[in-house]
């Protein structure tokens, strides 16, 4: 081998033993450490790192579980409940689980919207959004196969409705479906293997959540205003600044996950769940997870089954193609005066399509869902590309220093564009 | 490496090496996918016997097959005039009622919705029978006939009627 290599020294000799047979100590110190981050990224940018560490969280609560749970048919049921009263905090355990479930999505959703208004999924960040996606897809399919297991009225119908999803499919849809379950209906085989899946699926997406980080860190974070870092001026250390943004973030968020689980453990689950699982009887309303009801939503504004099932899913897939849509160069849409606007009315008509969702597909819901599925695809299809044609996009900043000195240049009456202003010389000084 | 390689015997031997690769994967991922289908033991429990000779004139019980409800309803004079007065060109899954049913007054039905899989309502006196009299699904709101029709709704088909012989005249074997 190489013994010529440049090996990184440090004080302690023990660290210096390990970096000299595995260069890992430097590797966190380059992307943890001294990583630039642009000095203006806001709170928005702190969901990555809540994702994770809620990540973290889902995966060791859920191994908990899977200690006291039973996957079958006549057991799962009372296994849980056993874990509610019997088991040593397992109540704190289901509660976290089942919550954190919630949050995970709440602050993807949000981790989501902010990739989408300030432009973080174009050149050159496409891959990372592409893996992104990927990692909500891999989370959907999670958390549904998660919500079978607890084996209550609304896990047995809602793996019912949407496993029959596939029989939509011409010619094979029926025989896939009676693959995917392993029986003709939902049953012993389907929770068993719907339980292994469960278990397996979080450490694929761990996996890819380390792609999905490697890859941003090739680039660099983008920030509000969406320009590169140019010089040191733009950009701070990740440690200690923006570990310590991050920890703030987290507190509040503990703060917020704390409060609904002590106080309000129940506020976004299902009554019916708690009734065991019968397949004789349907729930007069079969609702999903809210955080899944927009894509509910649009299943159901479709009077065609296959029709409903295609768009359904495709209101997924089109996220993947985003960075192709988008035809502006400029990313930030704070910069974008009309996509602005739009890039609103999309994230509020998502939230409608979700309230409809929850609600019966029925005279004024159904002609909302419509709508809001119109808007959807008219947002990505039409208005996303067409925007970026004819939208002249305001002034851009010069650099990230240059934000911040624009108030004071105001004031002074600071140098042209392309000349450091005096406050930006000040800032070279420090 | 003196002499030039032999290009045409070099292309043989990689694309024999790739073609019995892939089809060794193959053959090993076979058995992990077959594994997923149902086993001999579930397909064994096919078939069930069920004594009719307790069901009243308008009645309907529902039993379990594979798993699944199956709905045996006996008709009443007004339901099966109903059911036989409709012209089969004019429904979305066109079927005679005649072809619906071995004997006029019984009919049996897999009591599972077509469109998503849930268990229409209609089996009990005090249950919504939607608008043709039949059954209704509160799921998404598809209303079925008094032969298990779709008539309204989000359905695509009628609701499947389950292979099934009278052993006599009590008996139904179904499966």
């Amino acid at each position: 081998m190489d013994q010529n290599r440049k090996v990184h020294q440090f004080k302690n000799p023990v660290l210096n033993w390990i970096e000299f047979r595995l260069p890992i100590i430097s590797y966190f110190k380059k992307e943890y450490g001294d990583y630039p981050m642009p000095k203006n990224c806001n709170y928005f940018w702190s969901f990555g790192a809540l994702a994770t560490i809620t990540l973290v969280t889902m995966i060791v609560s859920g191994i908990f579980l899977a200690m006291n749970y039973t996957p079958h048919t006549d057991m799962a049921f009372d296994s849980v409940e056993r874990i509610m009263r019997d088991v040593n905090y397992g109540w704190l355990m289901r509660y976290l689980h089942s919550n954190g479930a919630a949050f995970f999505f709440i602050i993807v959703y949000i981790h989501m919207v902010r990739a989408m208004y300030f432009g973080s999924y174009k050149y050159p960040r496409e891959l990372n959004w592409i893996l992104g996606v990927f990692i909500f897809l891999l989370m959907i399919a999670t958390s549904f196969l998660g919500y079978t297991l607890p084996w209550g009225q609304m896990s047995y119908w809602g793996a019912t409705v949407i496993t029959n999803l596939f029989s939509a499919i011409p010619l094979i849809g029926e025989g896939l479906k009676t693959w995917l379950l392993g029986d003709y209906n939902v049953g012993n085989a389907t929770l068993n293997r719907f339980f292994a899946l469960h278990y397996v699926l979080p450490f694929v997406i761990f996996g890819v959540v380390g792609l999905h980080v490697a890859a941003v860190h090739v680039h660099g974070s983008n920030n509000p205003d969406g320009i590169d870092i140019k010089s040191k001026n733009d950009s701070v250390n990740f440690f200690p600044y923006m570990l310590v943004k991050d920890t703030v973030a987290m507190c509040a968020f503990g703060v917020a996950i704390s409060a609904v689980i002590f106080f309000g453990p129940n506020l976004m689950a299902e009554v019916d769940n708690y009734i065991p699982a019968d397949p004789l009887v349907t729930p007069a309303h079969i609702v999903p997870n809210w955080y899944l009801a927009p894509f509910y939503a649009i299943l159901r504004a479709v009077p065609d089954k296959l029709g409903g099932v295609i768009l359904m899913f495709g209101a997924i897939a089109i996220l993947f193609v985003l960075p192709w849509l988008d035809t502006s160069k400029v990313r930030s849409c704070n910069y974008r005066p009309i996509y602005k606007w739009l890039m609103m009315a999309f994230f509020v008509n998502f939230f409608i399509l979700g309230y409809v969702g929850m609600l019966p597909a029925e005279g004024l819901y159904l002609l909302i869902a419509r709508v809001g599925l119109v808007y959807y695809f008219g947002f990505f299809l039409v208005l996303t590309p067409f925007i970026g044609w004819i939208e002249k996009p305001n002034k851009l900043p010069l650099s990230i220093s240059d934000v911040y000195s624009k108030n004071i240049e105001q004031t002074i009456g600071g140098g042209e564009k392309g000349i450091p202003s005096p406050a930006m010389q000040k800032d070279i000084n420090l | 490496m003196a002499k030039k390689p032999n290009n045409n015997r070099r292309d043989f031997l990689q694309l024999s090496t790739l073609t019995l690769g892939g089809i060794g994967t193959a053959a090993f991922i076979w058995p992990f996918i077959k594994s997923m289908s149902p086993a001999e033991d579930t397909l064994a429990a096919g078939s069930t016997e069920v004594d009719i000779s307790m069901i009243e004139e308008g009645q309907s019980v529902t039993i379990k097959w594979r798993g699944k409800p199956v709905f045996i309803k006996k008709r009443t004079k007004e339901e099966i005039e109903a059911a036989k007065m409709v012209q089969a060109s004019d429904l979305r899954d066109p079927q005679d009622d005649a072809d619906r049913v071995q004997k006029e007054e019984w009919l049996v039905l897999v009591g599972v919705c077509t469109h998503l899989g849930c268990v229409p309502l209609g089996q009990k006196l005090s249950d919504m029978k939607g608008d043709y009299d039949g059954w209704y699904c509160p799921c998404h709101g598809s209303h079925y006939d008094t032969s298990g029709r779709i008539r309204k709704g989000p359905a695509p088909t009628n609701l499947d009627v389950p292979p099934y012989s009278f052993l006599n005249d009590t008996t139904i074997k179904i499966g």
